[in-house]
């Protein structure tokens, strides 16, 4: 099979790949691109440990296809801290407990800043209800709820991710393959 | 020198104070890097061939197609692999791949390596492996049944693989004489650890030639032990690296065939090799909760206080040893800690079956009588007309006393951990008291603070510690414990910033690994923090010394009058005469050469003499009550949990945002084993060789908790410090897991009446419990028949209070009463 080439915004930067055909998009940020931040748990779309946002809305990477990213803005958990400056949420599960482990935590920081993109203030409901597809077997999940309740409650003064082309209105965007919810 | 030592109250400057882990930065950015993170240049890629077959004859394995495929560098069958091995010195019954038999679907076979996991796993299929079928067993009942064939050639004769028992004074005497004896059968399911991290691992050679293998494994230092046995290789040549584990609550424990085998095929392809295993894979390799039945006898006087229990425990093995030997014992080592039982008698049988080993789940062969216990004690509660909480307040084991079975208890929070957790939840006024549906359960535990006795028999220490503290003021402390997400390098850092009066920050940690760091055990039986933690503060006083003595001369007065804190070393009568940190590092270094000290820790001796006492005694043990309120749907068995309140006693809080993780995590894996999870395996039709598979190997459809859910959990921590533990210090990564689902049980009764004497409580055992109770027949839902074993004469052992000594009747004096934690474990009494 001919190796596919794709093009894809990847944390703000423009990424040229090419990579198996038969790839996942997680295979894909992994193997070629060696953004290992990025986590498998199953491999089928069950457990919510390789969430990234595509357009600004949190997909399951392993059940993308690489093939299907050619143009796609994809955030990671490494484009989450602003340089050296951690994002609120990543601030907040560090200092609350929130990842223990640490290995469901970049697909829950993902979930996670979805949810605050689109609706800054949740309730607890709220926020259990947007985590309920990323499980977690450490935390029994409360310390979590209260880091994204810690990250909403810190003004955000600093401005989106250079270079993101994702605006909050895209998050009405057609559904894709692989969304989360 | 300040003389803030063991045992002190209070916070310190860094112990006791919330504070981000110092990991925390890593784990949020996504920077730690797991075993399958690793990419290394010329890497290979490994696959497994699986037998679909529960049991059978391996008559030939035809891998010419597979030798042929695109990409294929190495092909591996079970003939690369003479040498047998195993966690435990008594059952070293695997082969990194099957030579002549698998003993249960997902047993592997063969092994290709190639360029790409694609090609690896293409070339996998082209492998052609001819099996003659055996006879399968499914379950204990059918190995006591069915002694051949046998599924494994030694163990205690048939399919059975341990049998124990001991009897701790005379307990048929005891019941006989008790005022009320209750009876029950209890069944607790087998479930599996799910970390999310799949295990993986990699392989390679250094460019000396030695063998370096990354693993997300909890025990590096067995790892290396069992991978030179295995490969027949010096362990010098041999180094081990766990990376930090995503995830683990003993799934990953034992030595693993994955990890054997792309070492072997390292050292073969001179290239290094990756496998990480498949999430169907992470189930067949399970080494979880062992599924047992259990009886359960208790005589009572008329006040409700125990006067003997006799337990009697049934386990499903599955088709290794894996840490069974122990496992089995635990079935009933720790049933004396929690309250003063002065007559004890306990038998246990593990049975091998032809499905994936069980072995170390977080509790470790713990949860399942805790269970049978603490139900059994809400009913005799009930049937005496008494407040359940009150029986247990009137019993609690007493603090540093020995056990029937010679456990040696220090510090015991119990009483408190019961009164905070029946305030909190308004048990006097609210239990018994609410509408039907809604109900208050209560249970209790006790758990171990690490084995007191290493797996293979040595006199070494349990854990060492290193620390290097150079000019520039770093310290960075080398230990071979391992971090699972637990927090062991929090712990690490923290004592030695607390004993040296720097920051938790300011300490380096190298983990781990086998060439760099000294020998710990592992990250298992809760012993990181008391065992890794002691050996810290050996070293970091030693290192304190030194500092002081350099600093003391400079400042002209004794050293006993300088104080470490806040990166300074100072003369606590005049603090303003003093030095930074770094600059006490250089003149200690300047006065005496490099500075490095070592700390190094062994659990106290056992005062249990007899054999197979190896399993149970602790330097210390937690303490844990639990309430839960629970929700029960008449019309669908749904059961809910609306909340818990939990009390632990851990001593002493070394960082508090981690401890309360520890508990509410552990209250999650509680709930999800009341509830719901399963790890449970069906027989398909003869055509399709009767294989036992698992009934539902994915995430999806083995059901854990989420997010939705979790109820709403109010932890206590009582601090009641243990002369053992650093700082006072106890375990909780496991302990707060045992109440749970006794309690979950006994506030289902409270809520609708209905006893449900097994785990998981599913809505249709609630719902038959409930169309029994219509009928008017009592309403329990659970196991009905003990099969009858064939258990061998008792080992007998005279309590502390009847004049015994610790040794069993008629044994002699010497190194066999010492009972090995693993190599003599479970020794029954008809070989003494």
């Amino acid at each position: 099979m001919r190796p596919a080439h794709n093009r894809l915004t990847v944390n703000g930067e423009l990424r040229e790949v090419l990579f198996d055909a038969t790839k996942t998009l997680l295979e894909v940020l992994r193997e070629d691109l060696r953004l290992t931040g990025t986590k498998h748990g199953c491999e089928l779309g069950e457990c919510g440990t390789c969430a990234v946002l595509m357009e600004g809305r949190p997909v399951l990477s392993c059940l993308v296809l690489g093939v299907e990213c050619d143009g796609a803005d994809v955030t990671t958990v490494e484009g989450l801290a602003e340089g050296p400056a951690l994002h609120p949420l990543q601030e907040a599960f560090a200092d609350r407990g929130a990842a223990q482990c640490g290995y469901c935590t970049p697909g829950i920081l993902l979930t996670a800043k979805a949810l605050l993109d689109r609706n800054p203030h949740p309730t607890r409901g709220e926020i259990a209800e947007a985590l309920s597809g990323n499980l977690c077997r450490c935390t029994g999940y409360l310390q979590i709820f209260e880091a994204v309740e810690e990250a909403a409650r810190t003004e955000r003064t600093d401005p989106p991710t250079q270079g993101r082309t994702y605006r909050p209105a895209d998050a009405q965007a057609r559904p894709r393959a692989g969304d989360a919810r | 020198m300040s003389g803030d030592g063991q045992g002190a109250r209070g916070p310190g400057r860094v112990i006791g104070r919330p504070r981000r882990r110092v990991d925390g930065r890593a784990k949020v950015t996504g920077q730690t890097l797991f075993a399958d993170d690793l990419f290394l240049p010329r890497m290979l890629f490994c696959k497994l061939v699986r037998s679909p077959h529960p049991h059978a004859r391996i008559v030939a394995v035809d891998t010419a197609a597979a030798r042929a495929a695109p990409g294929v560098k190495l092909v591996l069958t079970g003939e690369d692999f003479p040498i047998p091995y195993g966690i435990m010195p008594v059952s070293q019954d695997e082969h990194a791949l099957c030579r002549d038999r698998v003993r249960h679907v997902g047993d592997p076979v063969a092994a290709v390596v190639a360029a790409t996991e694609r090609q690896a796993a293409e070339a996998a299929g082209l492998i052609r492996v001819q099996y003659e079928p055996l006879t399968t067993i499914a379950s204990p009942e059918e190995a006591l049944a069915t002694p051949e064939p046998r599924i494994h050639d030694y163990g205690e004769g048939g399919n059975v693989h341990r049998l124990a028992h001991f009897a701790f004074g005379d307990v048929d005497e005891a019941l006989r004489g008790a005022d009320r004896v209750f009876e029950d059968l209890f069944f607790y399911e087998g479930s599996t650890h799910i970390p999310l991290e799949q295990h993986a691992a990699v392989a390679a050679l250094d460019p000396d030639g030695r063998l370096t293998l990354w693993s997300s494994t909890q025990t590096p230092h067995y790892v290396h032990r069992e991978l030179a046995r295995a490969l027949d290789m010096p362990a010098h040549r041999i180094r081990v690296i766990a990376t930090p584990n995503g995830g683990a609550f003993g799934g990953k424990s034992d030595p693993f065939n994955h990890e054997i085998v792309v070492a072997k095929a390292a050292l073969l392809t001179g290239r290094p090799v990756k496998i990480g295993l498949t999430r169907e894979e992470v189930f067949y390799c399970h080494r979880g909760r062992h599924p047992v039945l259990m009886r359960l006898k208790t005589g009572v006087k008329p006040d409700g206080t125990i006067v003997a229990m006799d337990l009697e425990t049934l386990l499903d093995g599955g088709a290794y040893g894996s840490y069974g030997a122990a496992s089995a014992l635990y079935t009933g080592a720790l049933q004396t800690v929690t309250y003063h039982v002065p007559r004890y008698r306990f038998r246990a049988c593990r049975t091998f079956t032809n499905k994936p080993p069980c072995g170390p789940k977080r509790g470790h062969g713990t949860p399942q009588p805790r269970f049978a216990q603490e139900v059994q004690l809400d009913k005799i509660a009930v049937a005496l007309g008494k407040d359940p909480a009150d029986l247990r307040l009137q019993q609690i084991a007493p603090a540093h006393s020995l056990t029937a079975n010679f456990l040696k208890l220090g510090s015991i929070g119990l009483r408190e951990c019961i009164e905070r957790v029946v305030d909190g939840s308004a048990w006097r006024a609210r239990r018994g008291k609410l509408p039907f549906g809604r109900g208050l359960g209560l249970a209790c535990s006790s758990y171990l603070c690490g084995a007191g006795l290493p797996i293979y028999w040595n006199d070494m220490p349990h854990s060492g510690v290193q620390l290097k503290l150079d000019r520039s003021g770093a310290v960075t402390a080398f230990s071979g414990a391992t971090e699972i997400g637990q927090g062991s390098d929090d712990v690490l850092a923290a004592i030695v910033a607390e004993v040296l009066g720097i920051e938790a920050s300011d300490v380096k940690l190298v983990t781990g690994d086998t060439d760099l760091t000294p020998v710990d055990l592992g990250s298992y039986s809760s012993r990181v923090t008391l065992m890794a933690g002691n050996a810290a503060i050996q070293a970091a006083e030693r290192a304190k010394v030194m500092l002081a003595q350099a600093a003391a001369e400079k400042l002209g007065v004794s050293p006993e009058r300088l104080a470490f804190a806040d990166r300074r070393v100072f003369d606590v009568e005049n603090p303003d005469a003093g030095m930074g940190f770094a600059d006490a590092v250089i003149l200690a270094e300047t006065k005496l050469g490099t500075i490095g000290t070592t700390g190094s820790y062994r659990p106290p001796a056992s005062a249990a003499r007899y054999r197979g006492a190896g399993v149970g005694p602790s330097a210390a043990y937690s303490y844990t009550a639990a309430v839960v309120e629970a929700d029960v749907d008449p019309a669908s068995g749904w059961v809910t949990v609306a909340k818990v309140w939990i009390g632990h006693d851990i001593g002493r809080v070394l960082n508090p945002v981690l401890a309360r993780g520890q508990v509410e995590g552990s209250v999650y894996m509680g709930l999800g084993e009341a509830l719901m999870e399963e790890q449970t395996f069906r027989r398909l039709p003869p055509r399709l060789s009767s294989a036992l598979v698992h009934k539902i190997p994915s995430l999806l459809e083995y059901k854990s908790p989420t997010s939705l859910e979790m109820p709403e959990v109010v932890t206590y921590f009582i601090e009641e410090p243990d002369a053992n533990g650093p700082f006072g210090a106890k375990e909780v990564g496991q302990g707060p897991l045992l109440p749970i689902a006794p309690a979950v049980a006994n506030a289902v009764y409270d809520a609708v009446g209905v006893r449900v004497d097994e785990v998981p409580i599913t809505p249709e055992a609630v719902l038959r419990g409930l169309e029994e109770r219509g009928e008017g027949h009592a309403a329990r839902v659970g196991p009905r028949a003990f099969p009858a074993v064939r258990w061998p004469d008792a080992l007998c052992v005279a309590p502390p209070w009847e004049g015994g000594d610790g040794t069993a009747v008629g044994q002699k004096p010497g190194r066999a009463g010492r009972g090995g934690g693993g190599g003599a474990v479970a020794t029954t009494g008809s070989r003494t």
